[in-house]
């Protein structure tokens, strides 16, 4: 008795998993792409921040440093003291700005 | 030619066959290879269509923010030093701006109040009537025609109707904004007048920017100003790699991977050296074996990469990334609902390809080489 | 052919440990013969049949097949002179469980890059041949002593090599089995196959296919008849 008619040869099973899974990535980036409308979304938006002259995201409103980072006081996050560990858990996905802006507080050459 | 192809076709099946032989452990294995791949691969992903967003969406916004400093501190900016600026040139326009942060007991959130500019047509408020973001709304159950109640700090009550919700395609940028008209902001603030939060100015030739600002500087030396390439670096540094939370995710990721892999190089297993002193002693040359096991762990790595990837981006992109929400959020009970464009790096991507599959190749290489290239005559014994 | 000349191989040599397994042998293995090393267990002749199949370099000494030197060669060669020459059948089979009979036999060939079907056909004929047909998918852990035997002389023949070693083949087996085995091995010869065993199995020793025994104590040649 033969063995069943040639099981599967592993280098084809295992083409047919990535070369599905690929294919499978691949149409699911380019269907999100073709469906995205991000530029009428972006119009909508940025013609609000032209008009009200918004300048920061608000994705972070715990505190003043992670609602509006880029004019936050440059020493608000250690305002209980120097040493003093971070408050706000969103404070550690954010960078506070590393160039100091022009001005009489600037503290390197710009 | 031909046969240098069916070699390689042979012992990927044998590698396939042998990863079959324990399928628990290695579906296992590569199942929490993926996972991580998942978690570094999400956050990537959200980091790059957050950068993506915002940058895009700021790039309209003022060219130079002016700020009063006292003692390294805000200050409010006054009506001389708007003056003092608008005898500047390259200058188009000068807004003073007033707007401030408010914590809520009733939404348990903070909120942005803010007086829109006198230029601005579309957003006006009268007097009593307030228009806000989607994600104030969310928290105060709103919608236009009911009443906003807001208490200062101070005591200060304001009364207002909610004339319009910002759509929620601006989110990310309006969710936690609350619009008054200026005498109610005041009242409401205990601000006299003259006095704004800081000054915006638009500059004729946006490459001016930096001239504008170091002129204004000289004029008022009090003030620091806040470019729109600081803002748009703020924004670009977002989910920086380099810092915070993602850096400890990636870093753990890193690590794992790394025990992953020492696993692997620390040696084989009696049964792995047996089977390879067998290959060899039936005709197998040490790169026929070193292929073998290459093989197997690029199977398993590569699968864990794709599948950890097409769920990430599934993640992100069909369900707003959820599971980063409690994280992202931190304390803040607003949290923007707001659709994310999908956002390819490719550099990325491949990175973390890399970082996925060569590590996990490398570390088998090792102890695979060691035995293949011994004398195979041990298995005799 | 395969000749030896002056043969000697010391394990860890230098060391406090050093053994000589092979001291000084002069052999030659002819062409469509089988020849039988006898001898006790320590006497040597695991040792120099794994010289003769180049699974292990001597120490000193020669190895030629054909009148080629093959002691010498880079391990690459070497490898290549195995596969092309020798099939080996272990005294233990070594077959790699978790894989079917049919998977185990086609083993040698895969690095070879023939083609998949014919490869698979000559695989299962072999299996025909040797009476485990139905056995080809089963792993090799549910088959017996003397069928894990058979798949491991299919093994060895897949690449058609000129030479057959076998060790020790009927340690583990019954009076059944070492007949069947004895019949193949005759079989083997008469299909033009050099054909060499170690055993101390009288069975075996005194078998009459037998055309060369040779004797073997404490690494060395002690006898060889004829």
């Amino acid at each position: 008795m033969r063995p069943a008619a040639s099981p599967l040869r592993g280098s084809t099973a295992a083409a047919i998993v990535f070369g599905g899974l690929a294919v499978f990535g691949v149409g699911l980036v380019a269907a999100s792409f073709l469906a995205d409308d991000a530029a009428t979304r972006r119009h909508d938006a940025a013609a609000l921040v032209a008009e009200l002259a918004l300048s920061d995201v608000a994705l972070f409103t715990e505190a003043r440093y992670t609602r509006n980072p880029s004019l936050a006081d440059l020493h608000t996050a250690f305002q209980d003291g120097p040493a003093s560990l971070e408050h706000f858990p969103t404070a550690s996905l954010i960078v506070a700005p590393r160039r100091f802006p022009a001005g009489r507080l600037d503290a390197r050459e710009e | 030619m031909r046969a240098a192809l069916e070699r390689r076709r042979h012992l990927l099946d044998f590698a396939v066959r042998s990863l079959a032989r324990r399928p628990a452990k290695n579906l296992g294995l590569t199942a929490i290879y993926a996972l991580i791949v998942f978690v570094v691969g999400s956050v990537m992903l959200y980091g790059a269509a957050i950068r993506r967003e915002a940058t895009a969406i700021l790039a309209s916004g003022p060219e130079i923010a002016a700020q009063a400093m006292t003692m390294g501190r805000h200050e409010m900016s006054r009506d001389a030093d708007v003056a003092a600026l608008k005898g500047l040139r390259g200058v188009r326009r000068i807004e003073p701006r007033l707007w401030g942060y408010l914590w809520d007991s009733a939404g348990a959130a903070n909120y942005t109040l803010m007086v829109p500019p006198a230029s601005d047509g579309a957003h006006a408020v009268a007097k009593g009537e307030a228009i806000v973001g989607e994600g104030v709304a969310r928290a105060r159950k709103l919608a236009p025609g009911k009443m906003l109640f807001l208490v200062s700090p101070a005591g200060k009550f304001l009364k207002t109707r909610v004339k319009a919700v910002l759509s929620s395609e601006s989110a990310l940028v309006s969710s936690d904004l609350v619009l008054v008209e200026e005498s109610d902001f005041r009242a409401f603030f205990d601000l006299p007048p003259g006095v704004w939060t800081d000054v915006a100015i638009t500059v004729t030739n946006p490459r001016e920017v930096g001239t504008v600002a170091e002129k204004a500087a000289l004029k008022l030396p009090g003030h620091r100003f806040v470019t729109r390439s600081d803002m748009a670096r703020t924004a670009e540094a977002l989910f920086s790699w380099r810092e915070g939370l993602t850096l400890a995710l990636v870093a753990g990721a890193i690590l794992a991977f790394a025990l992953l892999a020492f696993d692997k190089a620390s040696g084989l297993s009696a049964e792995e050296k047996r089977e390879i002193g067998i290959l060899k002693a039936i005709g197998w040359e040490t790169r026929d074996v070193i292929a073998a096991k290459l093989f197997e762990g690029g199977l398993i790595s590569g699968l864990a990469f794709l599948v950890g990837v097409v769920a990430a981006w599934i993640h992100v992109f069909f369900f707003s990334a959820g599971l980063f929400e409690p994280v992202l959020k931190g304390w803040a009970t607003l949290y923007p609902r707001f659709p994310l464009a999908p956002t390819l790096d490719a550099l990325e991507l491949a990175t973390l390809g890399m970082l996925t599959v060569l590590p996990y190749m490398a570390a088998i290489l090792v102890p695979v080489w060691r035995t293949a290239s011994a004398d195979p005559d041990a298995v005799m014994r | 052919m395969i000749t030896l000349e002056g043969v000697t191989k010391i394990f860890n040599q230098g060391r406090h440990n050093e053994v000589a397994a092979v001291r000084g042998v002069d052999l030659t293995i002819e062409d469509g013969r089988v020849t039988v090393l006898r001898g006790p267990s320590g006497s040597g002749k695991t040792t120099l049949l794994t010289i003769v199949g180049c699974l292990a370099r001597p120490t000193t000494g020669r190895v030629r097949i054909d009148g080629e030197m093959v002691s010498g060669l880079p391990e690459r060669f070497l490898t290549e002179v195995r596969r092309r020459t020798f099939g080996f059948v272990f005294q233990k089979f070594n077959l790699i469980r978790g894989l079917s009979a049919l998977d185990n036999v086609v083993l040698p060939a895969l690095p070879l890059g023939r083609t998949h079907r014919p490869l698979i056909e000559r695989a299962q004929a072999l299996l025909d041949h040797f009476g485990l047909a139905d056995r080809a998918g089963l792993v090799v852990e549910h088959l017996s002593g003397g069928e894990a035997q058979r798949v491991a002389i299919a093994r060895a023949m897949i690449n058609d090599p000129a030479v057959i070693i076998a060790d020790e083949p009927t340690a583990s087996l019954d009076g059944e089995r070492v007949a069947q085995f004895l019949a193949i091995a005759e079989d083997l010869k008469r299909s033009g196959k050099t054909v060499l065993i170690t055993s101390h199995d009288p069975r075996i020793t005194e078998a009459g296919l037998v055309d060369r025994l040779v004797t073997m104590a404490d690494g060395r040649i002690v006898e060889a008849a004829p």
